[in-house]
């Protein structure tokens, strides 16, 4: 295959403390398709998530050492800007995070904050059409963007959660278990927002859910301990699994 | 009767012993509870029958003469709104900007904690203390050195003032500004936070679009909680600034300012404290009247600041 990567780490190691999260992590994420990182509570999954955008460091205590290149650049050089990087690298949570502001507000939030002058109405005005026609909301919304985004149901936080991020023109959209906090419905909607949005976006996903890794993503990363321990082709890796542990992971035999 | 005695949950006698014991305590807690109310239902109808005959309109605007002994309260009312505006002026930015970085920038360490632990052992100084600091800090150390800088000479000088006692009362409150401050931050959901930082944002723009517009309700209470204190408290001004009497004038544009930073003022806590005890044969309405009214501008700022949060919390909703 002669994909290119849009994420590459390499001998990633992390450590919280004298607590050791990572211990070593290589992979490679290829652009455009929606990769799954799975495995037990506390396998470091989410760390390795959050180490894409450098968002662990706001987290207190955290030491990084190793390279993470996106876009050919090892984003933990010191010439990087971290709101540079944030703008191209956005961050979906577990429960939805809508700010306290306007549907409206929330999209262009990430706009004005990274604008050094004042942004045109139409603008943004344009920009809100769009990022919520991408993600499927403008029909519902269009009529209610001065409504508080905390006030919407559920699964419409969390689309809004993705549509603010789309403005801001991003390489790679992170998932922390998104759909952890919907009902049925609500994870079915999400999951095809995310196959609507591959292809333009490289999406990593972190999921307890395996059977969520199984039906919505190209491939699939398992992690045990800190560690990388297989990567593949997502029907490859829950038929025919290479490594044992990653077998009777997904066979259920622990977790 | 047959059926009665068939009864499985029929309460046996220790059961019985443990209701009635139950109610007698509830009893001797809820008198317990009335000790506390009673008293000060007693005591405010006290004060408002005995100030009734004097309390009018004019007792409000009209300056105390003859050593309070007749007229009304102006001077020290008016003095007590400076001393409350001025002592704001200060521990508000002092107070919130600390607050701030202590709860949105500082790391979790020993430093911060150190801080912490400093501002909550000085909200349990006594009030008297803080005079005292005030006395040494401000109006012996700091206003000589004020003078010389001006070039001020003679009566030019400022002396203990509204401003030495405004300050005084500043460090008084600052614990006060800077707890109720960290409450309201910290009640602001980590979540939002997230969100801002996820979007690269500074913490800078984190703090004034997100943390600060949802935050304003907390630090508006902590702030009446602090007027309300400024206005009762009278050891922080009693050698900071406050006086005994002074005339001031009795109309024009002078009645509204007639204390200079730099001069003695009045202020009702310290008058209620002189006319109380210090002068013989004082009318006991004058001194009822003027305990009425310092509580009636304390429930006053107080019920406003209940109100506030309500408010406030009624229309904010995440």
């Amino acid at each position: 295959m002669t994909q290119t990567n849009a994420i590459t780490t390499r001998d990633l190691k992390l450590w919280y403390g004298n607590f050791q999260a990572l211990l070593g992590v290589s992979v490679d994420i290829k652009q455009g398709q929606i990769t799954s990182l799975i495995g037990p509570s506390g396998c470091g999954k989410t760390t390795l998530l959050r180490c894409f955008n450098r968002v662990n460091e706001r987290y207190g205590n955290v030491r990084t050492e190793g390279e993470v290149k996106i876009l050919d650049k090892n984003i933990y050089e010191p010439d990087v800007s971290l709101a540079e990087l944030r703008k191209r690298v956005g961050m979906v949570f577990q429960r939805p995070n809508p700010l306290p502001i306007s549907v409206y507000e929330n999209v262009v939030f990430g706009m004005r904050i990274h604008s050094p002058q004042k942004l045109t109405t139409s603008d943004l005005d344009d920009a809100v059409e769009k990022a919520l026609t991408e993600t499927g909301l403008w029909a519902d919304l269009k009529d209610r963007l001065d409504a508080k985004a905390t006030t919407l149901q559920l699964e419409q936080q969390q689309k809004l959660c993705i549509a603010r991020l789309l403005p801001l023109k991003p390489e790679v959209i992170l998932m922390d278990e998104p759909c952890s906090a919907l009902d049925v419905e609500g994870t079915k909607a999400i999951e095809e927002l995310m196959w609507s949005l591959a292809g333009k976006f490289t999406i990593v996903i972190v999921t307890h859910n395996m059977a969520q890794a199984r039906r919505a993503s190209h491939e699939c990363i398992f992690m045990l301990m800190g560690e990388f321990v297989e990567h593949s082709r997502t029907e490859d890796l829950f038929l025919n699994p290479r490594n044992p542990k990653t077998a009777e992971y997904i066979e259920g035999r622990y977790g | 009767m047959e059926t009665a005695s068939k009864n499985p949950f029929a309460p046996g006698e220790f059961e019985r012993k443990k209701d009635q014991a139950l109610a007698h305590r509830k009893w001797v807690m809820f008198g317990f509870c009335m000790l506390l109310v009673l008293p000060l239902i007693a005591i405010l109808v006290d004060i408002f029958w005995k100030a009734a005959p004097v309390l009018s309109f004019d007792y409000l605007t009209e300056n105390p003469t003859n050593k309070g002994k007749e007229g009304g309260l102006w001077a020290p009312l008016i003095g007590t709104f400076y001393l409350v505006i001025g002592s704001l002026l200060v521990v508000t930015p002092v107070g919130i900007l600390a607050a701030i970085y202590m709860n949105e920038y500082a790391k979790d360490g020993w430093l911060n904690r150190t801080i912490g632990i400093a501002v909550t052992s000085l909200a349990g100084v006594p009030s008297i203390v803080h005079g005292l600091f005030g006395l040494g800090a401000f109006v012996l150390a700091m206003l000589p050195g004020f003078n010389a800088m001006l070039g001020l000479e003679g009566d030019e000088k400022w002396e203990a003032g509204l401003l030495t006692a405004s300050l005084t009362v500043a460090v008084m409150n600052l614990p006060v500004i800077i707890t109720s401050t960290r409450e309201a931050l910290g009640a602001v959901p980590q979540s939002f936070r997230e969100a801002c930082w996820n979007l690269g944002a500074t913490r800078f723009q984190t703090i004034r679009t997100i943390v600060l517009p949802n935050s304003l309700s907390g630090m508006l209470t902590g702030i009446i909680l602090v007027v309300s204190r400024a206005a009762g408290e009278t050891a922080p001004i009693l050698f900071t600034g406050a006086t005994f009497f002074k005339f001031i004038a009795d109309e024009g544009v002078e009645k509204w300012f007639p204390y200079g930073p730099g001069e003695p003022f009045m202020a009702m806590s310290m008058h209620l404290n002189i006319i109380s005890n210090q002068i013989s044969q004082m009318p006991e309405n004058m001194k009822f009247g003027c305990a009425a009214v310092l509580i009636a501008l304390i429930l006053i700022i107080n019920s406003f600041s209940i109100a506030l949060r309500v408010w406030l919390r009624g229309r904010k909703r995440w």
